[in-house]
C-alpha cells in the first residue's frame, strides 16, 4: 500500500512552528526584514558540486535564495533575511531531502567575524549545548591529520586519505580535502559544541572573497562552516562583490561542469548586472534548518522532521 | 550490461565490486560542505558472506550484479552436485559444494530453498527455516522423561546433529529450526 500518513510526529511540527517563531523573534529585534524571492528562476548556479532541478519549459528550482538575496542588497534593501524552500537534485539520504528549508539572511557590512558571532548567537537560542569552539580550516587539518591542506601536494592527500582508512574514490585536491574533511575531520569534532571552521582554501570559495592568510599571504577563502551534533548546520561567507572575479569563477565552474560531463549552466547575467551596479560590503550565511529541528528532537533521520519527505511526496 | 549510479542505491540492491557480485547493506549520502559529494556505502560479498565498507563518488555508476533471489525445490543429489528446480519455469540447475555449503545438512527432497543465482548458477542456497526430519541415530533415552530436562545429539537424515530431549527414539520425525541449528518440537504421525 502506498503510505499517505506523514512521517514526522506531532512534536517535530510542533517544534518546527515553534523554531519559525523564534526566528522571526530573533530577526526582528535585530531589525533585519524578511523578504520573499522565487524559487523557479530562469537561471541556477554553475557551482559543480550543486545541480539545479529542471522544470521543463520554464527554468530551473532554486538551490538557495542567494544571487536573488543580493539583487535585493544591490538594490539597496539592506538586512535581509529568509526562510526559503530549496531544491537540490540528487541529494537524499539519512540528513539530506531533495526539497529542504534554508534560512538565509545576509548583513551589509558585516565582517565573516561578525556574521559567524551573529549565526552563533542565533544558535545558541535555539540548540541545547556546551558552548563554542573555533577553529580555522588549516589549524584543524595539522591538528587532526598533521598536514598543511593549502600547501600539501595532491600526493601527499592522497597519501594521507589511503593511512587514514578506506581508499577514497577521488584524486583532484580539493575532493581530496572534502572527503578528508568528510570522513576523519568531522567524525571527530565534539558533537555538543558549536563548532566553527573558518577561513576555506580557494577552491572551495564558491561565493565567498580570498585573501591573504595574515600568518603567510597564502590565499584563503572567507568562509566559515558550523558544525554541531555530526551535523553541517551552516555556510557562510564575507561575499565576493567584484563583477570581474565572479564572472571568472563561474566560467571556471563551467569548465570543471564540462571535465566531469555535469550540464552546462550559464552564468547568471541578473546577477552579474546587479554586482557590476554594486553589492554593498556584506556577509551572508544559509543554516539547513531540518538540521537544526534534528539536533532539536534528537532525529537521526531527516523524514523524522518532514511530514512527507521525497518518497512520500 | 546494466548499470547503476549511486542515485540508485538502496539496502538489497546488488552490484559487482572487485570482480565479486555484493549485496549494499546500507548507503549513507554524504555531502560537505557545497564540495564533492559521496556515499558511503555498507556491503556484503555474496561469494564470501564478508561485509565491507566504500566511498563511492556520488553520481559514479558500477555495473549491476545479474543476481536473483528465488525459491526453488531440491530434488537429488547426484554425489557431486545438487540439482534444484524453478518452481515456475521447471528449469533445473546444479548447485556445487561451495554454494550448498551448510545448508546441504538440512537438504531433504522436495523441500522448498531460497537460492542465490549469480549469472543464473547458484551461489548460496538457503535452506527453510522450518525442516522436518527424521532421527536416523541417537543413544536410546530414558523412558519416563517427558519434561525433557536433559539432551543427547540425533543425527537426523540428512545429516545434521541436534540436540533432542532424552524421550526422542530413533524412527520418529522432529521438527527443527535451521538457523538456529535447534530442535523445535515432535512432528505426530
Amino acid at each position: 500500500m502506498t503510505e499517505w500518513r506523514p512521517t514526522a510526529g506531532d512534536r517535530a511540527r510542533r517544534a518546527r512552528a515553534q523554531l519559525y517563531r523564534d526566528l522571526r523573534h530573533f530577526f526582528d529585534e535585530r531589525e533585519v526584514l524578511e523578504v520573499e524571492t522565487p524559487a523557479l528562476a530562469s537561471h541556477g548556479v554553475t557551482d559543480p558540486g550543486i545541480e539545479c532541478l529542471p522544470v521543463t519549459g520554464s527554468g530551473l528550482l532554486q538551490p538557495s535564495p542567494e544571487y536573488h538575496m543580493k539583487r535585493l542588497l544591490a538594490a539597496g534593501a539592506g538586512p535581509i533575511y529568509q526562510i526559503a524552500r530549496v531544491f537540490r537534485a540528487g541529494e537524499q539520504g539519512r540528513r539530506h531531502n531533495p526539497e529542504f528549508t534554508l534560512l538565509e539572511w545576509y548583513r551589509p557590512g558585516f565582517t565573516l567575524t561578525d556574521l559567524v558571532d551573529e549565526c552563533l548567537s542565533l544558535l545558541e537560542g535555539v540548540l541545547a549545548n556546551n558552548g563554542r569552539e573555533h577553529w580555522r580550516y588549516r589549524q584543524l587539518f595539522q591538528r587532526e591529520l598533521g598536514l598543511d591542506p593549502l600547501t600539501a601536494d595532491t600526493a601527499e592527500l592522497a597519501e594521507c586519505a589511503r593511512q587514514e582508512g578506506a581508499a577514497p574514490p577521488v584524486t583532484e585536491r580539493q575532493p581530496l580535502l572534502d572527503w578528508l574533511l568528510a570522513s576523519r575531520i568531522e567524525p571527530a569534532l565534539p558533537r555538543d559544541r558549536l563548532v566553527v571552521i573558518r577561513d576555506f582554501p580557494p577552491a572551495a570559495a564558491a561565493l565567498a572573497r580570498i585573501e591573504a592568510d595574515p600568518e603567510d599571504a597564502a590565499p584563503i577563502a572567507q568562509r566559515f562552516e558550523v558544525f554541531f551534533g555530526g551535523h553541517e548546520l551552516a555556510n557562510g561567507y564575507h561575499e565576493l562583490v567584484d563583477p570581474q572575479e565572479q564572472a571568472q569563477r563561474f566560467e571556471q565552474d563551467r569548465r570543471i561542469r564540462a571535465e566531469r560531463d555535469q550540464p552546462d549552466r550559464h552564468p547568471d547575467p541578473f546577477l552579474l548586472n546587479a554586482l557590476e551596479e554594486g553589492l554593498p560590503d556584506c556577509s551572508g550565511v544559509a543554516l539547513g534548518l531540518e538540521r537544526v529541528l534534528m539536533c532539536q528532537l534528537g532525529a537521526t533521520d531527516i523524514s523524522e522532521v518532514l511530514n512527507f519527505p521525497f518518497e512520500r511526496a | 550490461m546494466a548499470t547503476y549510479s549511486t542515485n540508485d542505491f538502496k539496502g538489497g540492491l546488488k552490484i559487482m565490486l572487485d570482480g565479486d557480485p555484493c549485496s549494499i547493506i546500507e548507503n549513507e549520502f554524504v555531502k560537505p560542505g557545497k564540495g564533492q559529494a559521496f556515499n558511503r556505502v555498507k556491503l556484503r560479498n555474496l561469494k564470501t558472506g564478508k561485509t565491507l565498507e566504500k566511498t563511492f563518488k556520488s553520481g559514479e555508476t558500477v555495473d549491476a550484479a545479474d543476481v536473483l533471489e528465488i525459491e526453488m525445490q531440491y530434488l537429488y543429489n547426484d554425489g557431486e552436485f545438487w540439482y534444484f528446480m524453478d518452481l515456475e519455469t521447471f528449469d533445473q540447475k546444479p548447485a556445487d559444494e561451495k554454494a550448498v555449503g551448510d545448508a546441504r545438512q538440512w537438504l531433504k527432497e522436495e523441500d522448498i530453498c531460497e537460492v542465490t543465482l549469480y549469472n543464473g548458477d547458484p551461489l548460496t542456497v538457503v535452506p527453510p527455516k522450518f525442516v522436518e526430519l527424521e532421527v536416523v541415530e541417537t543413544d536410546p533415552g530414558l523412558k519416563g522423561d517427558t519434561a525433557g530436562s536433559g539432551g543427547k545429539p540425533a543425527t537426523l537424515e540428512t545429516g545434521a546433529v541436534v540436540q533432542v530431549p532424552l524421550f526422542i527414539q530413533e524412527g520418529e520425525v522432529i521438527k527443527a529450526d535451521t538457523r538456529a541449528h535447534k530442535y523445535v518440537g515432535r512432528v505426530q504421525n
